[in-house]
């Protein structure tokens, strides 16, 4: 019983990490860009969700739609002004490019929020069911739900709409979509802000589960990585089953090693699977 | 043996796809061979296999009487056998002469970088690339790149050389001399394998030809032979037409 | 015509170095000059895997702390300090080897992932194994003997002579067949192969050279500072700051580093001390900078004044000659 329970615990915290980890994966996939700036995204997003419920009592189920919205904007502002102007360029020069975009968004973060932690108290919370015995924390299970059902909306977008059928082309041949008329920069930006919307959708809804401060920024960017090695690069399905299979792997870690060590277990774990089947457990290829 | 190197069932599949399907072939010293077959026939993946790029699925390569199957790169590179890429592969940020040193430094092996630079510029010379010595390769033409990928084969000092497609996106000038350049590497008793998806240009250079097709071989003879060949005809042009080609020929004869 | 840069350069920086001598009385100056030495280190060494061979690698700070816990752990048994050192390069040197034969098939995002990932469980395991590292708690090192004023005086020049050697290293790299078959690599790497470089061996002595004085530096570290403790010697900053430092001088090139460790620990001691609530914010907006402004260093604004600039990299291959 206490395995199932950890089992569902593990699933409730990894349909969050899939979230957190979806648009990261899209950038990656698409812009071959890593984005360093995607965990203060992620804090940015829980920041808003805060503040909503803090000044307008808005429940952070609500502030989903501003948090995403905002930082699209952010996000695609980033992007349009600044990396597309070194997309071709070594992967070295992006990644240090991300990496003081962080240092400079985390430091200003931290100076208009302080590092303390902030956590939303709601008033009324769902409190939890008991199902066969497994206790259900009703809050955590719509938390999930919704950030699964999310990410599902990430791959609609991608699969259905225009502009997500340019995404996926660029992705399979930038030379020829550009071609065909897709205006490839502005596709970047677009992929790069919806990377970002998702990185504050999940943050709104991390704010029930996770105590808020910019220095959680490392450990969500360490998820994203983790949960793209673990599912493969760039596709929306293997974010999922990265970010679920991530969720399982550290409650169970946390049950067995100790809860102190659950991000180190997955560090671990991706160098493991970097070193001997860099295709992810989805069997993508693309790693190397 | 009087093979210089001959090659044994060899079969490569990349997941489900085979890409070589159990092909032999030879090649005797001072021969000019031809590979040929349409697009995708795996003519390619062939010299990929043969110089270590990929591991053979099945099979064996025999290089002066040693096995070479599974060897990597750059051992099978310092044995002689030496490759042209068809998309050139220059070292963009270096001068021509440089980019031909790298080879006579580590696949020939020279002394020291005296040694390397005189057996590169000796090579460079050789393909008429002696004045560009100090350009920059990014800076050359397409046709200047392809004769720096055949400099640079040369300063290996290969005992056996596969062009591959040396002559894509050359015009028919250009092509000529290409063609000239090889015969003089022939004449200097280098064994070539040239692969190519043109048939006219294997003909006017090689005495044997070898035929893939969906990674089999198919035919193998001279010149005059394959042209004749009912299975490559139909690989290159299809049923109907092979069909109708034999019945031109059928009632010509008549 | 630039075969007389070597001497010159070195010269030149003897003699500023010697000029710099009597400021050497100022404790602040030499901590300053320990603290640019051990950048030239940290930044010379990332070069050769980095610069000459184009691999991103982050994990600097895993060698600088693993040096450091050895130095610091062999000093606690009572080992000389030299020795502790020595042993410290070498163990670093060893772990870059075996995992450079774990990673270094991986490529770009993904080679750099890996080793930046590196020192994180390095840090935990630092943080972890109590019993030998003191666990976060840190690890304090034994007193030295000797006065204040000698022990900065030490440390300075040890950092200098260790600067030294990684500058020399770098001129033997780029002058020997492992440099120029790294720098093949960097450019092509399959075609590498098909001229004949030995690339798996190559890349894994050239990610060795970048660990192998990065460790003693690391060592001589917790000597100077008596005192580690894993989130400090295991730093991502220790990892990033030489790749910046590289970047801004001019990576791929022996001086770039040494220009670039120089201008950033100026910049850092400016910015640094007048804005401490948002140095991380200033050296993200230096990095921008850098990025957009000066992609190729200092020294490839300096090359491109110079518009015979195809001729430059032949200069180290000449060299080679003499």
């Amino acid at each position: 019983m206490l395995y199932l329970q950890i089992l569902l615990n593990g699933l409730l915290l990894g349909g969050l990490y899939a979230c957190i980890a979806v648009g990261f994966s899209l950038v990656w996939g698409v812009l071959n860009v890593i984005n360093i700036l995607h965990g203060s995204f992620v804090v940015l997003g829980s920041y808003i969700a805060y503040f909503a419920w803090f000044h307008l009592g808005l429940h952070p189920f609500f502030s989903v739609a501003i948090a995403g919205s905002a930082l699209f904007a952010l996000g695609y502002l980033v992007q349009k002004g600044l990396i597309n102007r070194v997309m071709g360029a070594p992967v070295l020069t992006t990644l240090v490019l991300t990496f003081g975009l962080e240092l400079l968004l985390n430091n200003s973060i931290l100076l208009a929020f302080s590092a303390d932690y902030r956590s939303v108290r709601l008033e009324n919370p769902f409190g939890s069911v008991e199902v066969a015995n497994l206790i259900v924390p009703l809050e955590r299970l719509l938390a999930m739900i919704l950030a699964l059902g999310l990410t599902a909306l990430l791959f609609v977008i991608l699969s259905k709409s225009r502009i997500g059928r340019a995404i996926v082309a660029v992705r399979m041949d930038r030379e020829a979509a550009a071609l065909m008329g897709v205006n490839v920069p502005r596709i970047y930006a677009i992929t790069f802000g919806l990377g970002a919307m998702m990185a504050g959708a999940a943050g709104s809804l991390l704010a029930l589960v996770f105590p808020i401060s910019p220095l959680n920024s490392t450990e969500f960017l360490g998820i994203a990585f983790v949960v793209c090695v673990l599912g493969g690069l760039g596709s929306v399905a293997g974010a999922m089953v990265g970010g679920l299979a991530l969720g399982v792997i550290e409650s169970f870690g946390a049950l067995f090693i100790g809860p102190e060590h659950g991000l180190t277990i997955a560090f671990v774990l991706l160098i493991l699977l970097l070193v001997f089947k860099p295709t992810g457990i989805m069997g993508r290829k693309g790693y190397e | 043996m009087s093979e210089l190197l001959r090659i044994t069932g060899l079969s490569r599949r990349f997941g489900g796809l085979t890409a070589l399907d159990d092909v032999d072939m030879t090649l005797s010293p001072g021969e000019v061979v031809g590979l040929i077959g349409p697009n995708g026939a795996g003519k390619t993946t062939l010299v990929n296999v043969v110089t270590g790029v990929f591991a053979p699925s099945a099979g064996t390569v025999t290089f002066n009487g040693a096995r070479i199957d599974g060897l990597k790169p750059h051992r099978i590179a310092r044995l002689g056998l030496a490759r042209t890429y068809q998309i050139v592969q220059p070292f963009p940020e270096m001068t021509v002469l440089q980019n031909v040193m790298a080879p006579a430094t580590f696949a020939a092996n020279a002394p020291d970088i005296a040694a390397a630079q005189g057996k590169a510029m000796e090579a460079l010379e050789f393909v008429g690339l002696g004045d560009a010595a100090k350009a920059r390769a990014s800076e050359l033409t397409l046709a200047g790149r392809k004769r720096l990928e055949l400099a640079k084969s040369l300063a290996m000092d290969p005992k056996v050389l596969m062009l591959d497609e040396v002559n894509a996106g050359l015009n028919p000038a250009e092509i000529d001399v290409a063609l000239d350049l090889i015969r003089q590497v022939a004449a200097r008793g280098v064994t070539i394998l040239i692969i190519e998806h043109l048939m006219k240009v294997v003909m006017n250079l090689c005495e044997r030809i070898v035929v893939l097709h969906h990674g089999a071989k198919i035919a193998e003879g001279t010149t005059s032979d394959i042209t004749r060949d009912r299975n490559v005809i139909e690989a290159y042009l299809g049923n109907r037409y092979a069909r109708a080609e034999a019945e031109r020929m059928g009632i010509a004869h008549v | 015509m630039n075969r007389h840069a070597l001497p010159i350069t070195l010269g030149a920086a003897a003699v500023a170095l010697v000029a710099c001598l009597p400021l050497l009385g100022d404790n602040y100056l030499l901590r300053l000059g320990t603290m640019g030495a051990m950048y030239c280190v940290l930044a010379l060494s990332w070069n050769v895997i980095g610069g000459y061979a184009g691999y991103p690698s982050f994990a600097t700070a895993a060698f600088f702390g693993l040096g450091a816990y050895t130095g610091a752990i062999l000093q606690g048994q009572g080992v000389p300090m030299p020795v502790a050192w020595a042993v410290a390069s070498v163990v670093a040197a060893l772990f870059a080897a075996a995992l450079g034969m774990l990673i270094l098939h991986l490529k770009g995002h993904y080679f750099a992932i890996a080793s930046l990932v590196v020192a994180e469980v390095l840090l935990e395991i630092a943080t972890s194994w109590t019993s030998l590292t003191g666990g976060g708690m840190g690890l304090n090192l034994p007193i030295i003997r000797i006065p204040v004023d000698a022990q900065a005086r030490l440390f300075f020049w040890s950092m200098l002579v260790f600067a030294a050697l990684a500058l020399l290293m770098n001129y033997a790299v780029k002058a020997s067949r492992l440099g120029f078959g790294l720098q093949c690599i960097r450019q092509n790497e399959d075609a590498s192969a098909m001229v004949g470089v030995d690339t798996t061996l190559y890349k894994v002595i050239g990610f060795t050279l970048s660990a192998v004085l990065v460790g003693g530096a690391g060592a001589l570290y917790a000597s100077w500072v008596f005192y580690i403790e894993p989130p400090d010697v295991f730093s991502v900053l220790t990892s990033v700051k030489p790749v910046v430092m590289a970047l801004l001088g001019g990576a791929g090139t022996v001086l770039g580093p040494v220009i670039g460790a120089i201008l950033f620990l100026a910049m850092e001691e400016i910015v640094w001390r007048n804005l401490l609530q948002v140095h991380a914010a200033a050296l993200g907006i230096i990095i921008v900078i850098l990025i957009f402004f000066l992609p190729n260093g200092l020294l490839g604004l300096i090359r491109q004044g110079d518009r015979k600039a195809a001729k430059a990299p032949s200069l180290s291959l000449r060299r080679k000659a003499t």
